[in-house]
């Protein structure tokens, strides 16, 4: 099996340079690549293009990158609960590119699984429908969406073997599987990394050829956006 | 006049057994709470999960398990959880038979539009252009005018349009209302003691008001 272990965040996050194309897992602050943003924060980088559901908010996650004006454009289907980002937004530091989350999600599965382009009826009627190509199809019009693929895909999952196998637990799998496929090189950290044999093979979420580092994280601070209880 | 509670209620009344659905952000959320116990359903979160459960006591919270909104939750017996690109390939796919989102305005023939705005930015939309895109019956549960009072039922949206031609019955704090095919918001039931004046006076585009308009049937208000 190929080891694909790397010490830590910062070796395995040490290549990505000024301009690079991110994609970034998780959705809103369920699992996110945090000790890959952290090690990125730690550098002096200059725009980035970051790819993910949401911003994060100030003070963790994306949110972090944005402080740091590392951040050029970021592509997302929510922005909400960012101030920083409104600042920069708004003096013109920061493009923005709002995609219908389920055609975010299928544009970086088909970047990850080799489709260019495929048809969607989401956007229909909207802006988002500005400039695409519209086909009708049995009768309904979808629009033509492209597909995404990064330089470098920073993602998180659960439990990890040296081979690069993930295991994903509860909603913090989300963006993560399809980035894993669509990023040229892959970057995966774990809260447990086991050696290639002690993953069930039946249990693999992301097969490891996906993967080109791997490497587990120190502490996860694993934080809650909204923590809701009932009584 | 609804409290959020009460059009939440409302809607919970239109979910036949055997239904999966999808709960937006908001007054959709609050749905959950008052789905009759009788009923077999499942409710659909975009992130990667059916089967979402009542919200998890203060020492149960676990951060790896949210909700499109999110917040915590728990998941209920047989539920399963998919990446996102499983998420609304469901979604497209016509498997959700019902989604309820929330909304800024509708126009009389059926557009929405709810994009998350704040001090004038547009912060997104998240999953409802694919919902309002899909098969689903798209309900919407929202206030019947903004805070400055004027009217979210209009002739053409205002703002930027997330679907057109998808709404399949709107609940207001005063009544419920289904689009006309030839377009026209047609009132189908009033809030307890809400006359037809204060409908008429709120509703911006074509109200249709045939025979008598049954208050709606009372209900628990808890």
């Amino acid at each position: 099996m190929i080891d694909k272990r790397v010490a830590n965040a910062s070796e395995a996050t040490s290549d990505i340079a000024d301009g690079a194309v991110l994609l970034l897992g998780g959705f809103g602050l369920c699992g996110i690549p945090e000790a890959s943003i952290q090690a990125l924060i730690h550098r002096h980088l200059k725009n980035l293009t970051c790819i993910s559901n949401n911003a994060g908010v100030d003070d963790f996650g994306i949110g972090l990158l944005l402080k740091k004006r590392m951040i050029r454009k970021l592509i997302a289907s929510y922005v909400g609960e960012n101030e920083e980002f409104e600042k920069q937004y708004t003096a013109g530091e920061l493009e923005l590119e709002l995609i219908p989350q389920g055609t975010l999600a299928e544009r970086i599965r088909a970047g990850g699984a080799g489709i260019p382009a495929f048809f969607t009826p989401a956007g229909i009627g909207s802006d988002v429908a500005k400039g695409k190509e519209i086909r009708e199809f049995d009768g309904r019009l979808y629009l033509l969406e492209r597909w995404i693929k990064a330089d470098f895909a920073l993602i998180k999952a659960w439990k990890g073997d040296t081979a690069g196998n993930l295991i994903y637990r509860g909603t913090a799998r989300n963006f993560n599987p399809l980035m894993a496929a669509a990023g040229k090189i892959t970057i995966a950290e774990v809260e447990e990394l086991v050696p290639a044999g002690e993953l069930d093979p039946n249990h693999i979420h992301t097969p490891g050829i996906y993967v080109q580092r791997i490497f587990q994280g120190e502490i996860y601070e694993k934080r809650i956006e909204n923590v809701t209880v009932s009584a | 006049m609804l409290s959020k509670t009460q059009i939440a209620q409302r809607i919970a009344k239109e979910i036949k057994n055997g239904q999966y659905i999808n709960l937006g952000i908001g007054i959709p959320t609050l749905v959950a709470n008052h789905i009759p116990d009788h009923l077999q359903v499942v409710l659909q979160s975009e992130n990667g999960l059916l089967g979402i459960g009542p919200f998890p006591k203060s020492d149960n919270t676990d951060p790896d398990l949210v909700n499109a909104g999110k917040e915590t939750i728990t998941m209920v017996k047989g539920s399963s959880l998919f990446d996102s690109a499983e998420a609304f390939a469901m979604i497209r796919g016509g498997h959700i038979d019902i989604a309820i989102l929330g909304a800024l305005e509708v126009s009389e023939n059926g557009d929405i539009s709810n994009w998350k705005i704040s001090s004038g930015l547009i912060k997104g939309v998240g999953g409802a252009l694919d919902l309002v895109a899909s098969e689903a019956k798209l309900f919407v549960a929202m206030h019947h005018c903004h805070k400055d009072g004027s009217s979210k039922l209009l002739k053409d949206c205002k703002l930027p349009i997330t679907g057109v031609k998808c709404v399949h019955k709107i609940f207001t704090d005063l009544g419920v209302f289904s689009i006309l095919p030839e377009g026209g918001f047609k009132l189908l039931e009033r809030a307890p003691g809400v006359m037809l004046d204060e409908i008429r006076s709120k509703t911006e585009g074509k109200l249709v008001i045939k025979g008598e308009i049954p208050e709606m049937e009372s209900f628990d208000l808890g």
